[in-house]
């Protein structure tokens, strides 16, 4: 089966976790803009970080046989910070067109600050001006309100709701966000958001329909199998394998195909200039065989002395 | 692809008197070529596209994309999406013609395997003025992607070059991804022409570094000097200790500055090899 991680912060993981992705079937991944823990003080190193995600960490992932892609945005926590978040609006058009970026994102609340309230709609309104899709990340605390004010404020912006991804949902929110059209995301993250088991509990219960799961691995304790892993547990537990199929593939497909910028054929059949420039195939999907989940079959180890 | 690789004799050096307008009469002499078959190949297609870009290179003209670069950027952004990414040329008849052409324009130049978006981003550049380019190249750069970055290095002969597009194009070839480095590298004739002796011979020695293949490389035996065989021999000799094998075409690029030490060396690690 292959896997699509649609939210993963590469830029913080290690090429053990490309090699552990490629090899439990993860064929492409998206990394949206964030914070990265340490706040920006900067324009010119937001700048450099947008540049980074599309250029470098694109370039990085293909090596491995995974396909990049990412979403540029402001995000909730640096947008209280006037200052940095007028200069960054004013680049955003800048990088929104490069290649391989799926939406804007991830944009949305973190404290419900009027400053983030106001970036957030300058956002939306950038995202139809580029006809982009946009990936909303709901706050950690005050998430239920915040949760439906972000639905409220896209309405009245009059985005269509198949065009956004609401993400780090839980079971208190995915009715609204299902009810109400958008794609509901679930982040499989350890502690902090949800758990596999609670996963697939709720695919049990909801179906695949428009449900999407992702990992929001990054620069914290996370997993950047989570998909692949869910994946399986799902199968376990008697899921349909074609709902597990779209909720750790076919909709995040779906959901961000709607950019231009992401499609099978990509991995399915890269173009010949990608294969020389950018991308390295993934020899195990080729070769045919089932996709091993876990870690990758060498892994380096204390008694492993002889490094070439 | 070495046979690609051109006499740099052709090249008219810097230093002659009159160069300037002569790279400049060349240069515009290129662009006009490049433009004809970007035109050419839109009309088969879509009248509107021709459109677009015929207002996207007067809107480019007529603003100071440095003061103002939101038309520049978007229509930049844009090229693939709205013209798309087939090659300029599609048979070889046609490449071949453009390949004779553009060598006559410009020494070295090798826009005959080109796609429409990188024709056109380089169009939109240098619609720009000769005066706007360096910093407007600097500026693109900045935020290039990889597509992007591809066709504005592989287009450097199209440029007006100053002290800042030196620096810029060693920012490049400082990149972690070869593609990158092999768009100034490899079938261009900008580096032999630009670059002094301390960046030339980084850039041939990374060539070797990063297994990028130094045949394609233009001017690679009229600049070899006695540093840039040090560096390569040292590097010989480094390979040579950790058990690696050595680039067979690393000899060629010590040119007649190869010491016995080195030719030692090489012959010594061919022998171990062929044991």
């Amino acid at each position: 089966m292959m896997f699509i991680d649609p939210h993963a912060h590469m830029i913080s993981r290690t090429t053990d976790d490309y090699e552990a992705m490629a090899a439990a079937g993860i064929v492409a991944l998206i990394e949206p803009a964030f914070w990265q823990g340490q706040p920006r003080t900067h324009v010119a190193t937001y700048e450099d970080y947008l540049s980074a995600i599309l250029g470098f960490e694109r370039f990085r992932a293909g090596q491995f046989g995974v396909r990049h892609y990412c979403t540029v945005g402001l995000n909730s926590k640096e947008a209280n910070d006037e200052e940095l978040a007028e200069a960054v609006m004013d680049i955003l058009p800048r990088f929104a067109l490069k290649e391989g970026v799926v939406a804007i994102g991830e944009i949305g609340y973190d404290e419900q600050t009027a400053l983030e309230d106001r970036y957030f709609r300058a956002q939306l309104e950038l995202a139809k001006e580029t006809a982009l899709p946009v990936l909303i990340h709901t706050p950690h605390r005050d998430k239920m309100r915040g949760t439906l004010r972000s639905l409220d404020v896209c309405e009245e912006h009059g985005i269509d709701p198949s065009l956004v991804i609401v993400d780090h949902n839980n079971e208190e929110t995915i009715d609204t966000v299902l009810e109400r059209g958008y794609w509901a995301a679930f982040s499989i993250y350890p502690s902090t958001k949800m758990g596999s088991e609670r996963m697939v509990s709720l695919l049990t219960r909801y179906g695949a329909e428009r449900v999407i799961v992702d990992s929001a691995c990054d620069w914290g304790i996370s997993e950047p199998l989570a998909v692949a892993k869910t994946a399986q547990l799902a199968l376990e537990r008697g899921v349909p394998r074609a709902a597990v199929e779209l909720a750790c593939y076919g909709n995040a497909l779906a959901a961000y195909g709607r950019s231009g910028q992401m499609q099978e054929s990509d991995w399915l059949d890269p173009a010949s200039i990608d294969q020389t420039e950018l991308y390295a195939g993934n020899s195990i999907l080729r070769g045919g065989r089932e996709p091993v989940i876990e870690a990758p079959k060498v892994r380096r180890t204390a008694g492993d002395l002889d490094i070439r | 692809m070495s046979l690609q690789a051109i006499d740099t004799q052709d090249i008219v050096p810097d230093s002659l008197p009159g160069a300037d307008t002569t790279d400049r009469d060349a240069r515009a002499r290129a662009r006009a070529l490049l433009l004809e078959r970007t035109t050419n190949a839109l009309n088969g297609r879509a009248n509107q596209a021709v459109a677009w870009l015929e207002d996207c290179l007067a809107a480019v003209g007529e603003t100071d994309p440095l003061r103002e670069p939101r038309t520049f950027d978007l229509a930049f952004g844009l090229a693939p999406r709205r013209l798309g990414r087939d090659p300029l040329e599609t048979d070889q008849v046609a490449r071949e013609r453009l390949r004779r052409e553009a060598i006559a324009c410009l020494p070295g130049w090798h826009p005959e395997g080109w796609r429409l978006d990188e024709a056109v981003r380089v169009l939109l550049l240098t619609a720009a003025g000769d005066a706007v380019v360096p910093a407007l190249l600097a500026h693109t750069l900045r935020h290039a992607d990889l597509p992007e970055q591809l066709a504005l290095y592989r287009a450097l002969p199209l440029f007006p070059s100053d002290v800042d597009m030196i620096a810029t194009v060693r920012r490049g070839l400082r990149t972690n991804i070869r593609a990158v480095f092999e768009a100034i590298a490899h079938d261009n004739p900008w580096p032999a022409r630009h670059l002094d002796e301390a960046g030339w011979n980084q850039m041939v020695l990374k060539a070797l570094f990063v297994d990028s293949a130094l045949a394609p490389i233009q001017g690679l035996d009229d600049r070899c000097n006695a540093d840039l065989a040090r560096m390569l021999t040292d590097y010989a000799r480094e390979r040579f200790a950790a058990g690696r094998p050595i680039p067979d075409e690393l000899r060629r690029a010590l040119g007649p500055h190869a010491t016995p030490a080195a030719v030692a060396l090489l012959d010594d690690e061919r022998g171990l090899a062929a044991s």
